[in-house]
């Protein structure tokens, strides 16, 4: 049996990357050990092979239905007063007491999804791979340096458990089904809860969380020149609806915080568009905007990686080209 | 408050990268090597943490002999020591491996008189990225444990009865919708997120001191678990199929032209 543990957005909506994770689980069968029939312990009669997905705290009739759509059929849904307040361990608890014996564990690649699963790991006992992108027969491919290379593995026990690259697979809803949902009565240990969060400053994050959903997003990379040479690129955003992110020079030099930024160690994104600005298009940027559908690039210089592997390229001065893009925008808004 | 950061030596990459004979590996030959970068926000972390409560920084690595050299950038920029724990190859070791060798480390230590207060790790190392050595070494020491934390301060609002006693520490760390706050006892481990904190550069007197920095070293055991690998497989690598709109400012309304096809400028 496979479990998807299922992040949702303040609004309670499924996130994202979780329905990528979900539909990742659907398209891998082979990842059901025993050949997809449900082995849960009080789950009774859920569909067949179908994923199960655990969601802690508020469940909305809305995440219920688009779990649905995902072809999710089963829904634990762990509710606790505990559990209000993040705290990994209390949560990670909470996912193990439901978790199968046998099967795989996954959630997505996210900081809340890479930590849950390395504690449901260690609590099971089980072994873990992280930024997997492909499973078949053989076993699991996951990302390693960077993005730069991939390895191969298999993981022996009867529970696997996985997180899944953000963006490695691309949501897919099907046939809708009426999720079972199952609820609990949990117990925390109070010991799971020395690291619950004792507060959360919203504001800083608000940027990172709109970068990750944004349809258009402007890249902007050390050949912006400092900290006060972003008007064009930040009117380009204004113009677009869209959101800045930026490469590690930039949050290294200090010119843009690091919520902004995109790579590696950074924010994975999958806007429509992304258009970098003066950045070269180093393999730890690049395994940030995979999931871009469209990659446009401007840059002064026409070898670099980032306008090789663009879709679209434009050779030139940023300043220049993107001030250039942003009066014709407005020209033709009249 | 003595601190212990784990650090480990990995490949620098910029570009792509071809693999070594056994494809178990990629081929470093060509290749500097370096401490992963949530790693060096960590080593920054320490030196500013036990500045601000007195104590000492500790670095410790499970590696080949020349990982000394990471243990000694280290010191140069602060640390005051390391321990080195020789593995000629730790690709065989899984994170289980790591986080118990570097546990049993952290007991021995302690009988020979060395504790530590606080286990800094980087949240994953930059060429495995497993993220997982600082979650299970925090279960293996029996301490509390966090991650993606950026910063660190000494302190913070009392609570849970302080009886662990070795102090108490407030962590600020990335959540999905803002800065999440942490307040916890000593001992424990703390994984680093990048970003917090600038790595300072070495001083002439800190790469001084580094060539004289005291590194105790231990034998790394044959590893219990072992890594799962497999081998190594390469991305393929795809033939650029860039369409250049054109050069400087008069290429502007060819991209217009894209972006209005996209649909993404807004009325
Ligand atoms: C473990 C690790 C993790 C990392 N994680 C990340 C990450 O998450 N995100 C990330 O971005 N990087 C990451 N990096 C850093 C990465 O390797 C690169 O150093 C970085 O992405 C380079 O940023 P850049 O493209 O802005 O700068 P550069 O590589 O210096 O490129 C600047 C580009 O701007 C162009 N340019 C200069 N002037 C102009 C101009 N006037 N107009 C137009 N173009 C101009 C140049 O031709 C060049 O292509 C990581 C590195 C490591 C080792
Ligand atoms: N061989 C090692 N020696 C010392 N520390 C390590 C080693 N491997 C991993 N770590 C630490 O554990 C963190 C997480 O590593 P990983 O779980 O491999 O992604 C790293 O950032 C290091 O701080």
């Amino acid at each position: 049996m496979t479990m998807v543990f299922v992040e949702t957005d303040p609004a309670g909506e499924v996130t994202l990357t979780s329905a990528e994770a979900i539909t990742f689980a659907r398209k891998n069968p082979q990842l059901l050990p025993d050949g997809g029939a449900a082995t849960s312990r009080e789950v009774s009669g859920p569909p067949s092979g179908s994923t199960e997905g655990v969601v802690i705290g508020p469940l909305s009739d809305a995440a219920v239905e688009s779990l649905g759509r995902l072809g999710v059929g089963v829904i634990h849904h762990l509710d606790h007063p505990d559990l209000a307040e993040y705290s990994a361990a209390a949560w990670a608890q909470a996912i193990v007491d439901v978790a199968p014996e046998s099967g795989t564990l996954l959630a997505s690649g996210t900081p809340r999804g890479m930590e849950l699963m390395a504690h449901a790991a260690v609590r099971t006992g089980a072994r873990m791979a992280a930024n997997v992108i492909a499973a078949d027969a053989e076993g699991l491919l996951r990302q390693v340096h960077g993005g730069t290379a991939f390895e191969r593995l298999r993981l022996d026990g009867d529970l696997q458990v996985l997180t899944i690259a953000g963006h490695a697979c691309t949501p897919e809803e099907t046939t809708p089904i009426t999720p079972e949902v199952y609820a609990y009565d949990l117990t925390v240990a109070e010991a799971d809860l020395t690291t619950r969060v004792q507060r959360t400053e919203v504001e800083a994050a608000d940027d990172a969380s709109g970068l990750t959903s944004a349809r258009a997003v402007v890249g902007a990379g050390r050949g912006v020149g400092s900290e006060n040479g972003f008007a064009e690129v930040l009117e380009l955003v204004d113009h677009l609806g869209g959101a800045l992110g930026v490469s590690r020079v930039v949050t290294g030099l200090g010119w843009r915080p690091h919520a902004e930024q995109v790579g590696q160690t950074g924010s994975r994104i999958s806007p429509d568009v992304y258009i970098a600005c003066g950045i070269s298009g180093a393999i730890q940027h690049m395994a940030g905007i995979e999931g871009a559908k469209t990659l446009v690039a401007i840059n002064t210089d026409e070898e670099s990686t980032m306008v090789q592997r663009a879709d679209y390229a434009i050779i030139g001065d940023l300043h220049e080209v993107v001030g250039a893009v942003n009066e014709e925008i407005v020209r033709r808004r009249g | 408050m003595n601190i212990l950061v784990c650090i480990k030596r990995v490949p620098d990459i910029a570009g792509s990268v071809t693999l070594d004979a056994t494809g178990t590996g990629i081929d470093e030959s060509g290749l500097g090597h370096t401490m992963s970068s949530h790693e060096e926000c960590a080593v920054e972390l320490a030196i500013q943490t036990a500045a601000q409560a007195g104590g000492t920084v500790t670095v410790l690595t499970l590696g080949p002999a020349e990982a000394v050299e990471q243990l000694r950038a280290a010191v140069a920029v602060g640390a005051n020591d390391g321990i080195l724990v020789e593995a000629a190859d730790p690709s065989v070791f899984a994170p289980e491996d790591i986080a118990q060798v570097i546990g049993d480390v952290i007991r021995d230590r302690a009988e020979a008189g060395q504790t530590f207060d606080l286990v800094l790790t980087g949240d994953d190392a930059a060429d495995t990225g497993d993220f997982q050595v600082g979650i299970r070494l925090a279960y293996d020491l029996g301490y509390p444990v966090l991650t993606n934390i950026q910063t660190i301060s000494v302190g913070g609002a009392a609570g849970g009865g302080g009886e662990r006693g070795s102090g108490r520490i407030e962590a600020r760390g990335i959540g999905p919708v803002g800065t999440e706050i942490f307040s916890l006892d000593l001992p424990a481990v703390v994984a680093v997120h990048e970003g917090g904190v600038d790595p300072r550069y070495p001083s002439i007197t800190g790469r001084m001191k580094a060539k004289k920095a005291q590194v105790v070293e231990y034998d790394a055991p044959v590893p219990g678990m072992g890594s799962p690998r497999l081998r190594l497989e390469l991305p393929e690598v795809k033939a650029s199929s860039v369409t250049i709109l054109g050069e400087g400012p008069e290429a502007a309304p060819a991209l217009v032209d894209v972006l209005e096809e996209i649909g993404v400028i807004r009325p």
